[in-house]
């Protein structure tokens, strides 16, 4: 190790001395961050999103029973990032559009060689051929049940993402249509903006749910969050697909 | 046992954090740069669910078992940022890979005192 | 449960230690899959699911991959 590699390392450790007083939850430094485990929860927004009370309308929410609550979906993550902060989801899904342009510009769109030689042996290809619409049901399952299960459209792209890798593992000469995948991106992001745009001439307000809410944990309910998450799922995984294929074909 | 309890994800994922700052700062190599980046990132997302756990708490999503809002759930909030910050990293890492790759076609070298224009 | 958490973080903090103290690149991006499946895990007891599937999916598959690929590209560089 040299001279600076030393001065590196005393660096961090400082840096870490910094860091754990400020996550020390047993003295009192002005940050409020409790010890692991101990938070309270009516302390934080949290509360309203777990209660759907955001608006000031408390009620108790029973599974299969409730109607038309505030956020219609079982599952309180998928309520805040397609609900509540779909927003910030819309922000999230132009910084991977823009990482994943910014990607096919660097590499170039040039399609001049396969990162392998030659094709997988007989029982890889057999096996990715009976995988691969396994792998993409898969995919469309996690996106459809995102309001009731752990799930939705960022895992079900990355699984449809995979199953698309493995073709590219299984045959050297697998290309996909990337005019299709600009057009598939390009629906799902302007009919995301085309949903909010029909809350803000309906409710007032940009990406609010304007649809019936229905019976919570029942497949059809929970009004746009389904729609929009079958959006942001079409999105993320054209978009993991294409990185995938540029990086192969670079 | 108590100090572990405090500690253990907390401490853990900081030390994860310290781990790939240093990795950056000290590795001669573009791409343990970019894994050293990679561990920051993992290390970040663990951080920021555990400050959102609750001792004894229940999954955030409501089902037959878990039916009513009362249940003592843990916190959806942290989780919602960070399922969003894992897939933007990958983006962030295929970009950084892309831009790696072309310096290499250019230089010849992943070392990044050899690369001209880097030099101290 | 506790028990097993704590040795997987600490096998958790090796696998970064290994992956950027490593000369073999291969190494060190083995080591980063291993990071994020632990990760993943360990999301898991932090009742957390929706997290875990991700950082399965993205953390342990499809980065690693990326890496793999990146990899391919310099070495066959090399050798023309």
């Amino acid at each position: 190790m040299r001279f600076r590699d030393y001065l590196s390392l005393f660096l961090v450790i400082i840096l870490g001395f910094i860091i754990f007083q400020a996550f020390d939850g047993t003295i009192d430094n002005g940050l409020n961050i409790k010890q692991f485990g101990e938070v309270n929860l009516s302390e934080r927004t949290s509360i309203h999103y777990i209660n759907k009370d955001v608006n000031n309308e408390s009620t108790q929410i029973i599974y299969n029973e409730s109607k038309n609550p505030e956020s219609g979906s079982a599952n309180y993550v998928t309520s805040i990032i397609a609900n509540y902060r779909a927003l910030d989801t819309l922000g999230e899904i132009t910084v991977l559009f823009i990482a994943a342009a910014g990607l096919a510009f660097v590499l170039g769109d040039h399609n001049k060689n396969n990162a392998f030689a030659s094709d997988a042996s007989f029982i890889v290809k057999i096996g990715v051929k009976i995988l691969f619409p396994l792998l993409f049901l898969l995919g469309i399952y996690i996106i459809i049940h995102g309001h009731l299960t752990p799930g939705g459209g960022f895992q079900g792209g990355a699984v449809i993402a995979t199953a698309i890798l493995l073709k590219f593992l299984a045959y050297k000469d697998y290309k996909l249509n990337h005019t299709g995948l600009t057009i598939l991106e390009s629906f799902a992001g302007i009919s995301f903006l085309i949903i909010g745009l029909i809350g803000l001439y309906t409710d007032g307000s940009f990406l609010t749910n304007f649809l019936a809410n229905g019976t919570i944990g029942t497949l059809f309910s929970a009004g746009v969050i389904p729609i929009i998450y079958i959006l942001i799922g079409i999105k993320v995984g054209a978009e993991l697909s294409g990185i995938i294929s540029n990086l192969i074909n670079a | 046992m108590a100090f572990l309890n405090q500690w253990a994800y907390i401490g853990g994922s900081i030390i994860l954090i310290l781990i790939g700052l240093f990795g950056v700062l000290t590795r001669r190599n573009l791409i343990k740069i970019v894994v050293s980046i990679g561990i920051m990132d993992t290390g970040v997302n663990l951080l920021l669910v555990s400050l959102g756990y609750i001792n004894g708490g229940l999954a955030p999503i409501l089902t037959a078992t878990n039916p009513t809002n009362n249940l003592n759930f843990v916190d959806p909030l942290p989780q919602a940022l960070v399922l969003t910050a894992i897939v933007i990293g990958v983006a962030i890492l295929a970009l950084a890979l892309s831009i790696v790759i072309k310096i290499y076609e250019n230089n010849n070298t992943l070392q990044i005192d050899e690369i001209r224009g880097l030099k101290l | 449960m506790m028990i097993l958490s704590y040795l997987l973080i600490l096998l958790m903090i090796i696998g970064a230690l290994a992956a950027v103290l490593f000369e073999n690149l291969l190494n060190s991006i083995i080591s980063l899959g291993l990071i994020s499946l632990i990760a993943a895990a360990l999301m898991f007891i932090l009742k957390a699911p929706d997290v875990a599937m991700t950082e399965a999916i993205i953390g342990a598959g499809l980065t690693t991959s990326i890496f793999i690929f990146t990899l391919i590209k310099i070495n066959r560089g090399d050798s023309q």
